[in-house]
């Protein structure tokens, strides 16, 4: 007879083993109660890797167009100005050290059609502007066809369409010389203009330059907006004497915009609901924790039996808990494995559908699966504990 | 943690079980006196019937001896190491080792095969499955079950499951095998299979205790113990010349 006592002792892959019988034997329920943890995973790295993946294509897009222009706008209405800057304004912008480029855009009074049939009222809604030739370089625009106006035409009657403009009158491609009539005139059309992000009022406009409006449209050429490009170090500089170089009389007429902040607010409002969908997301978690909890306590009634049997084997307390713990987990991981799955999948096929590049975040991945653990920990912890606590002898009581 | 040795060495090395004065009382309005005041020395290799009525402590008496439950008062040895002097885990590894358990409703894993149910007996011991499959395998055809080592141990036919329930109980080659009614949830013909393996066992040298209600097969067992109201009202006696390991 042996007269010491070697301590119970259960190999990992035994315990292993042990917490998932509980999974294999009852595979419908741990599959029901796997899922709320695979949708909650999912909701959140989805909707992490969507937030990432078109924040993203922002700052790409923020990235190209650029952060350090301003637009600056003569203030109107009742008591503020009458809409125009001064003359000689855009010379003056020029003149201060950071700024890089200065365009000027100027209203003219005249509508464009796209011959002359059509009736005065239908005008499609387009502007028509009198423009700086260095204006698409300002704006770092591109152009869809054709050229930009230059010095060369700049006195012929030619015309640059915006986006919107251009399809407004059928221009399908602006190399092709078409011709539309604007204010008395006819005018060929020598170029198309892509989609000004950071300046969509120009997408509606018709643009012709300085010279052209002054020879053909009887235009006074005071401009009323101007675009300026900085060095970006020095943008809020350039932003804060920029009223009172333009119009040393009334600064307080003199608006100044960053057009990239509407896109930087666009920014912060997906922002918010990101984390509204996140805040659903971890609901949704809290739900399959719960899931998994309830599981694991009517596990640990119904196998009384086996509770009792092990501990007749040999098993201490802590071999149970540990197993019905590790049952827990095994299932919170196999949820958040699939969650995090599902959730990259979803994203990655959304951003793909959107044309942007697919960003499924580490933080999304890891953070996931450390809370598909730690629910599966918590949701464990109490159904364990009862585990342990089971009396062996009430335990094979049970019939 | 280390080995624990016990606080007492073996007296008698053929003393597999010894109780003096064991009483149990479940505490309640009024308390339930299940045992009061028992003695009991089993020998190595002895077959042992403990039998009586239901109410009359036999379960208590089983789960005392098997160190599921601790006595009120009174001293439980079982080989050689004094109950009282171990604590939960310690208590917790003298039954992976010493002690066999065979219950009336088979306790047998659902999706798991016979062997591994077997096997299932050294779990707690730490041994690598693999070893344990091997020593499995002989207990299995200990208890003529090797052709079915492999079907899924909780649907093969009652008899069958008892026989993988007591493989189980053998593998470790423990010092005392407690058996918990092991004929309950049988037919006759399986019952009898059954009893007919724990005698085999018994003259192979195994040292087993079976708590029934049934006097018949009590009648059969070379010692009985009767119980009545918590206390031993007859006990045969330890056979002389009985099998010794």
């Amino acid at each position: 007879m042996k007269a010491s006592l070697d301590p119970s002792r259960l190999a990992p892959a035994d315990m292993f083993r042990a917490s998932l019988i509980g999974l294999r034997t009852r595979r419908l329920r741990s599959i029901l109660s796997g899922l709320g943890i695979v949708i909650g995973i999912a909701a959140m790295v989805g909707v992490l890797g969507l937030s990432e993946s078109s924040k993203s294509d922002l700052l790409a897009q923020l990235d190209q167009l650029g952060t350090n222009m301003l637009r600056i706008e003569a203030g109107s209405g009742i008591g503020i100005g009458t809409g125009e800057l001064p003359d000689e304004s855009v010379a003056m912008v020029g003149r201060i050290a950071p700024v890089e480029q200065v365009a000027s855009i100027s209203e003219v009074d005249a509508s464009v059609y796209r011959n002359d049939l059509v009736p005065a009222g239908q005008t499609g809604g387009i502007t028509v502007k009198a423009v700086d030739t260095n204006l698409l370089a300002t704006l770092q625009g591109r152009m869809a066809s054709g050229v930009f106006l230059d010095e060369a035409a700049s006195d012929l009657p030619v015309v640059v369409l915006g986006s919107v403009a251009a399809q407004r009158l059928g221009v399908a491609d602006g190399s092709s010389g078409t011709i539309i009539w604007l204010g008395d005139e006819w005018f060929s059309v020598v170029g198309v203009m892509e989609t000004l992000d950071l300046s969509p009022d120009l997408d509606r406009a018709a643009l012709v330059s300085y010279p052209t409006s002054e020879a053909f449209l009887d235009h006074d050429g005071v401009p009323s907006t101007i675009y300026v490009r900085s060095d970006p170090d020095d943008i809020d500089a350039v932003r804060s004497v920029l009223p009172a170089t333009v119009n040393p009389e009334s600064p307080d007429e003199v608006e100044v915009t960053r057009p990239s902040d509407a896109l930087e607010a666009k920014e912060a409002a997906d922002q918010a609901f990101t984390n509204l969908l996140l805040g659903l997301g971890a609901v949704a978690l809290l739900v399959g924790g719960v899931g998994i909890a309830n599981v694991m306590v009517i596990s640990v009634l119904e196998r009384r039996g086996e509770i009792g049997l092990r501990r007749a084997l040999g098993a201490t307390r802590r071999h149970i808990s540990i197993q019905f713990l590790g049952e827990s987990l095994i299932l919170a991981t196999l949820g958040g494995l699939g969650g995090v799955a599902l959730g990259s999948a979803v994203t990655a096929l959304y951003a793909w559908s959107q044309g942007w590049g697919v960003l499924i975040p580490t933080v999304a991945v890891v953070g996931g699966m450390a809370a598909a653990l730690i629910i599966g920990v918590v949701a464990g912890l109490y159904p364990a504990m009862r585990a342990a606590r089971v009396s062996p002898t009430e335990a094979l009581r049970t019939l | 943690m280390g080995s624990v040795v016990p606080a007492v060495e073996p007296v008698d090395t053929r003393t597999v079980l010894a109780l003096a004065g064991v009483t149990k009382t479940y505490p309640g309005t009024p308390p339930v006196h299940a045992l009061r005041g028992v003695d009991l020395a089993i020998h190595s290799g002895e077959l042992v019937a403990i039998v009586g009525p239901s109410g009359s402590g036999k379960s208590t008496l089983l789960h005392v001896i098997g160190t599921l439950d601790r006595a009120s008062t009174g001293t439980v040895s079982v080989a050689g190491f004094d109950v009282d002097d171990l604590n939960d885990k310690q208590l917790s590894s003298l039954r992976s080792r010493h002690i066999g358990f065979v219950f009336q409703q088979f306790f047998l894993l659902a999706g798991e095969s016979a062997l591994d149910n077997v096997a299932d007996g050294l779990l707690y011991t730490g041994m690598a499955l693999s070893d344990r499959r091997l020593l499995a395998e002989e207990a299995l055809e200990q208890v003529g079950l090797a052709s079915r080592m492999n079907h899924e141990a909780t649907k093969l036919s009652g008899g069958e499951r008892q026989r993988v329930a007591i493989a189980r109980a053998l593998i470790g080659t423990p010092d005392i095998i407690l058996a918990d009614e092991p004929t309950g949830n049988l037919d006759s013909k399986s019952g009898e299979d059954v009893v007919r393996l724990i005698e085999d066992l018994n003259t192979r040298g195994t040292t087993i205790v079976v708590i029934t209600h049934d006097r018949q097969i009590a009648a059969r067992f070379p010692r009985r113990v009767s119980l009545l109201d918590g206390r031993i009202i007859e006990d045969t006696g330890v056979v002389a010349g009985g099998p010794v390991r």
